[in-house]
């Protein structure tokens, strides 16, 4: 069925002759066959917009449709890797068109040259479901690529097993009608639909992400979805870094939307140094990247978190826990925006189209913890940065955002100002996950962990409290026992809220050291109150140098040795017993 | 073949619709002849079936529905350039406007560029020096990065842009180096003051010009940057120039935009700006950055006025989503005639951490800019705490940050706009400010760094002591 452009306005074009085009439907627009995807039909016109730059279309050209909507490959060869928004490898898309990217381009998502080493999982006969797992192969060093069945039957025409590239027939499934489809180890699927699960399962492992204040105050689940908002400056992309490099996640698909193009080259450079702490192979072997820089056409932005949660979703059909890391997804709300200012679409709220919120739930709700097809048990938990225009939380997309996710770790500018990082504000952030990882925890860490924590946040809270009064009327009229107060609460803040990214040790800490140090902090606190009994100023504690080392207790205390931590209370125990002589005599 | 169209429809505005037109693409460009014989340049920006809408770069006044025609290039605007740029002045345009004659071009390009493959790109680590403390010493700029001067009407920005213009240089051995100098809506005094002060420092040889002045016609505004950084990426990644893209003012650029987009009848976003607003600034500063495997870099420092000194005002805010950092001028510094006028604390370059330090600047740099923020970051307590009991009721700690504060401030931050700083007495200004504090606060820095550099004393450090334990004096 050919149709021809009637109009063109950037990325928005109309086609007339074109009745038998669906919604949704991928088309190729003009001689050069431009990606794009119908967005509208109204009678003889159908409105498509477009995920390349429009330069030079003219009204005319020729335009057709692929006959289905907007879909991906998946297959071996997606980690290790880069895409643009649509998943076309940009490696490819470098070998064809230089430093700099070319329109027009029909390049796919894997590389069809390379052999994998594949294992068969179905013999000849095989009754195969949709969701069975019908071959295997190593695709890096770290993760075993499985291929889920995406059709029911009988198998035939199994081959042995041995290497294969993507195109290659594996085997053929003959359905209940006879019909017959040759697969491979290569599938597509469309992206804006979600791949079907057995079904949902409750959530109750958490994502261990080695930063001190996610794990112990704000915890994330595995299968569960966190927002990140933060104004410019605040660290988002840090935080998400962090996540991607150490979270324990088997499979990271990092989705740079709309964001810097010297950021996703970092990514690139460092986690293709460094190494998987459980593997010591690089952490790019577990990682998807798909790079839609805020240069690249505003259409494939709009597309590009679908893509990244559809591979998301086939990973997690082989039984991986996957974390979706989408920097930012306000980018992505913009582009909505702007494409629905050309489609000019009546707005809503600060110009964005009235169906923001039900995208957001739409994208949000694909995350979670499932029983997947092939009986295994896989999650997406997906963590989105949200970049509030000029830094206020109440704008749309925070606040829809703030609806669909259960843990929301809030940014604070000040705090950057200060280089307090990561700079989540204690205060204003919360998880909702506590109660469902409560079991968990406690099966690790004791339950004493839980009373560890809820002091630690009563006491930050009462510090707030605190800080109020001091900064109209100095500290030093607040009686000896808010000082002691004040004192432990910047102990924590220093010494275990901020965290430093860059430094060896304290990059990634691992859970049981978090609450040896929470512990630590404790005790600090308890025994000090004994000071405050004797009505001995707790200055003469911090002149001590005591305070000094628990704050470098991060730096100085191994992650592997919680032995020494016995010590720090020992040093704590003599600091406060010289005091107390020296007040004594 | 080019074709002629005689007459238009309809005007509004910087707008042209004229019908029955075949063959044209969309952002095309085309010339427009006026019975008078005058020329004026214009693109295509809508088409719809025979219709397609026009904007005239020079404005369209002395235009009727039939006094002119109007011929299609059947190509997108493209700027002829050679080696021969650096010297010269262009309009907003990329016309000549030096009286020195038409460039001899070795090639032209299209002024949209298109968009650096974010793998093909080198990650950005060596700097460019200014020679103003505050910046490098606490906002580094780094070769490939994006860095935007957020200033407000009425300070000194200009005097700032023209003192880098004057003292930028990348480190010795690292190669050429040039600068794209892109003003967009400055005032003719403005003007005359950056090609005065070019001239007489000598820098003119190196610097290339677009100048689009404040009651130059608005699309052309909307060019100048393009033009610009074309020139840049030409010079960078063809001549294998380091190029740093000085562009100001930025939001005499948005206004232009948001004029423009109303004059199509677009429907607003924010403070009524297109909504495009984003990805359209983000064409333009994406272009910074360097290529794996071709020599130079384009550098750029984009200079915006905040509407009403307001950071979160769109431009602004935008700016920063998409920039690597930002460097922050303040309204109180400059009324207390403190030149260059930059809030150290709200300023950030977020490429700095891979580009200093051992190998680049100095061993010292790193920890030295970190300890200089946390502790200036105390000064502001401290100066709040004072002005609510009083600076005598101070705690004898908070009276040091107050000394400190100020010995940072006029020390480190104070320059003249002649004083050209070489990075190492930027680093030992800073370790100045910072001996005034006892070492014990100074947790930011390791002992052997604080060995090293702090101005006064230390006691050597007792082998017997466990690491990290405070040091005394």
């Amino acid at each position: 069925m050919s149709c021809e452009i009637f109009s063109i306005n950037g990325p928005v074009i109309k086609l007339k002759g074109a009745s038998t085009l669906e919604m949704m439907e991928s088309v190729r627009v003009g001689r050069q066959e431009l990606i794009g995807e119908v967005v509208g039909v109204k009678g003889d016109e159908t409105v498509v917009q477009v995920y390349e730059d429009t330069s030079g279309l003219k009204p005319g050209e020729p335009a057709k449709g692929t006959g289905g909507p907007m879909s991906i490959e998946l297959g071996p060869g997606l980690l290790y890797n880069v895409f643009d928004g649509i998943a076309r490898s940009l490696k490819a898309v470098e070998k064809h068109s230089g430093a700099f990217i070319a329109r027009g381009l029909n390049v796919g998502a894997l590389d069809r040259d390379k052999k994998w080493n594949v294992t068969l999982k179905v013999k000849e006969g095989d009754m195969i479901d949709i969701g069975t797992i019908y071959a295997e192969c190593p695709e890096t060093g770290i993760i075993t690529h499985h291929c889920p069945s995406p059709v029911k039957g009988i198998a035939r025409n199994v081959v042995a097993d041995g290497f294969y590239s993507v195109n290659d027939a594996i085997l053929e499934v003959v359905d209940a009608k006879g019909r017959i489809t040759v697969l491979t180890l290569m599938q597509t699927w469309a992206i804006r639909k979600p791949r079907p699960v057995k079904e949902r399962l409750p959530i109750s492992m958490p994502l261990i992400t080695g930063q001190r204040i996610i794990d112990t105050l704000f915890p994330i689940a595995k299968g569960g979805c966190a927002a990140v908002p933060g104004p410019f400056g605040a660290g988002k992309t840090i935080i998400q870094h962090q996540l991607a490099k150490w979270s324990d996640a088997d499979i990271i698909i990092y989705l740079g939307c709309g964001e810097r193009g010297n950021e996703m080259t970092q990514v690139l450079e460092e986690f293709g140094e460094l190494q998987d702490p459980k593997s010591g192979k690089p952490l790019l072997e577990r990682t998807v990247l798909l790079a839609n820089t805020s240069n690249m056409p505003v259409a494939a932005r709009e597309a590009s978190v679908y893509t990244g949660m559809t591979i998301a979703e086939y990973y997690r059909d082989m039984g991986y826990h996957v974390a979706l890391m989408a920097d930012s997804t306000s980018r992505w709300a913009e582009a909505l925006r702007e494409i629905s200012g050309r489609l000019e679409e009546m707005p809503a709220e600060e110009g964005f189209p009235a169906y923001l919120p039900s995208r957001l739930a739409e994208f949000y709700e694909r995350g979670g913890y499932m029983s997947v097809l092939s009986g295994r048990e896989g999650s997406v938990t997906v963590i989105g940065a949200v970049s509030p225009q000029g830094g206020d939380f109440s704008e749309p997309v925070t606040q829809n955002t703030k609806r669909f996710v259960r843990a929301f770790w809030a940014l604070d500018r000040s705090l950057a100002y200060a280089r307090h990082f990561p700079s989540i504000n204690w205060i204003s952030s919360y998880s909702e996950y506590i109660d469902d990882l409560a079991p968990w925890y406690e099966s690790r860490l004791g339950w004493e962990f839980f009373e560890l924590r809820q002091r630690i946040s009563r006491l930050l809270m009462e510090e707030s409290r605190l800080v109020e009064i001091v900064k109209l009327i100095g500290a030093d009229i607040l009686p000896d026992d808010q000082k002691l107060i004040i004192e432990v609460a910047r102990l924590v803040r220093v010494g275990f809220l901020q965290q430093n990214a860059y430094h060896e040790t304290d990059t990634y800490v691992p859970l049981e050291k978090q609450k040896k140090m929470l512990e630590v902090y404790l005790h600090f606190y308890d025994s000090a109150r004994v000071l405050v009994e004797r009505s001995i100023p707790i200055g003469q504690l911090r002149d001590t140098g005591i305070s000094d080392e628990l704050i470098r207790i991060k730096y100085d205390t191994p992650n592997d040795n919680l032995k020494v931590f016995d010590v720090y209370k020992e040093k704590i125990d003599k600091a406060i017993a010289s005091v107390l002589e020296t007040n004594t005599t | 073949m080019r074709m002629e169209y005689i007459g238009v429809s309809e005007i509004n505005g910087p707008l042209l619709v004229l019908e029955g037109v075949y063959g044209v693409g969309y952002d095309e460009m085309c010339d427009i002849v006026l019975e008078s014989g005058e020329h004026r340049a214009g693109r295509v920006i809508m088409l719809e079936g025979d219709r397609a809408v026009v904007q005239v770069f020079q404005g369209t006044h002395g235009l009727s529905l039939e006094n002119l025609a109007t011929y299609f290039y059947g190509r997108p605007i493209q700027l002829p350039l050679s080696r021969e740029i650096l010297g010269r002045m262009f309009n907003g345009s990329g016309k000549p406007v030096d009286g020195l004659g038409k460039i001899y071009s070795q090639e032209y390009r299209d002024i949209n560029g298109s968009a650096i493959n974010p793998i093909s790109r080198k990650y950005p680590r060596s700097c460019i020096y200014t020679g103003i403390s505050a910046i490098d010493g606490m906002s580094t700029l780094i070769q490939g990065q994006k860095l935007p001067i957020f200033s407000g009407s009425g300070m000194r920005h200009n005097e700032l842009a023209a003192q880098i213009v004057r003292q930028a240089r990348v480190p010795e051995g690292d190669g050429e180096f040039a600068i794209v100098f892109a003003a967009m809506g400055v005032k003719n005094d403005a003007a005359d003051f950056f090609r005065r002060d070019f001239e007489e420092a000598g820098a003119l040889q190196r610097v290339v010009m677009f100048m689009n002045l404040a009651a130059d016609p608005i699309i052309e505004r909307i060019l100048t940057p393009r033009c610009a950084l074309t020139a840049a990426e030409f010079l960078a990644f063809v001549c294998g120039y380091h190029v740093l893209v000085i562009m100001t003012d930025m939001t005499s650029y948005c206004e232009s935009l948001r004029e423009f987009s109303s004059s199509k009848g677009e429907i607003p976003s924010r403070k009524g700006f297109p909504s495009y607003l984003y990805s359209d600034l983000a064409s333009l500063y994406e272009r910074a950055g360097i290529i794996e495997g071709l020599p130079g870099s384009v550098t750029q420092v984009p200079i915006l006025t905040m509407p009403n000194d307001d950071i979160t005002h769109p431009i602004p805010d935008l700016t920063g989503y998409i920039t690597e950092g930002q460097i922050v001028l303040d309204r109180e510094l400059d009324q207390a005639k403190l030149y260059p006028p930059i809030a150290v604390l709200p300023s950030l370059s977020r490429l700095m951490k891979d580009g200093i330090g051992k190998g680049f600047t100095r061993e010292d740099h790193p920890a030295l800019a970190n300890q200089l923020f946390s502790s200036y970051a105390k000064v502001q307590e401290a100066r709040s705490l004072a002005g609510v009991i009083g600076e005598d009721e101070l705690s004898p700690a908070d009276k040091k940050y107050l000394e400190f504060g100020k010995l940072f401030e006029e020390g480190f931050v104070r320059q003249t706009s002649q004083d050209d700083r070489e990075i190492s007495q930027t680093l030992d200004t800073g370790w100045e400010a910072l001996s005034v504090l006892p070492p014990g606060e100074l947790d930011r820095v390791d002992v052997p760094l604080l060995q090293k550099y702090y101005k006064k004393e230390i006691a050597p450090l007792d082998p017997s002591q466990p690491p990290g334990s405070a040091i005394t004096i």
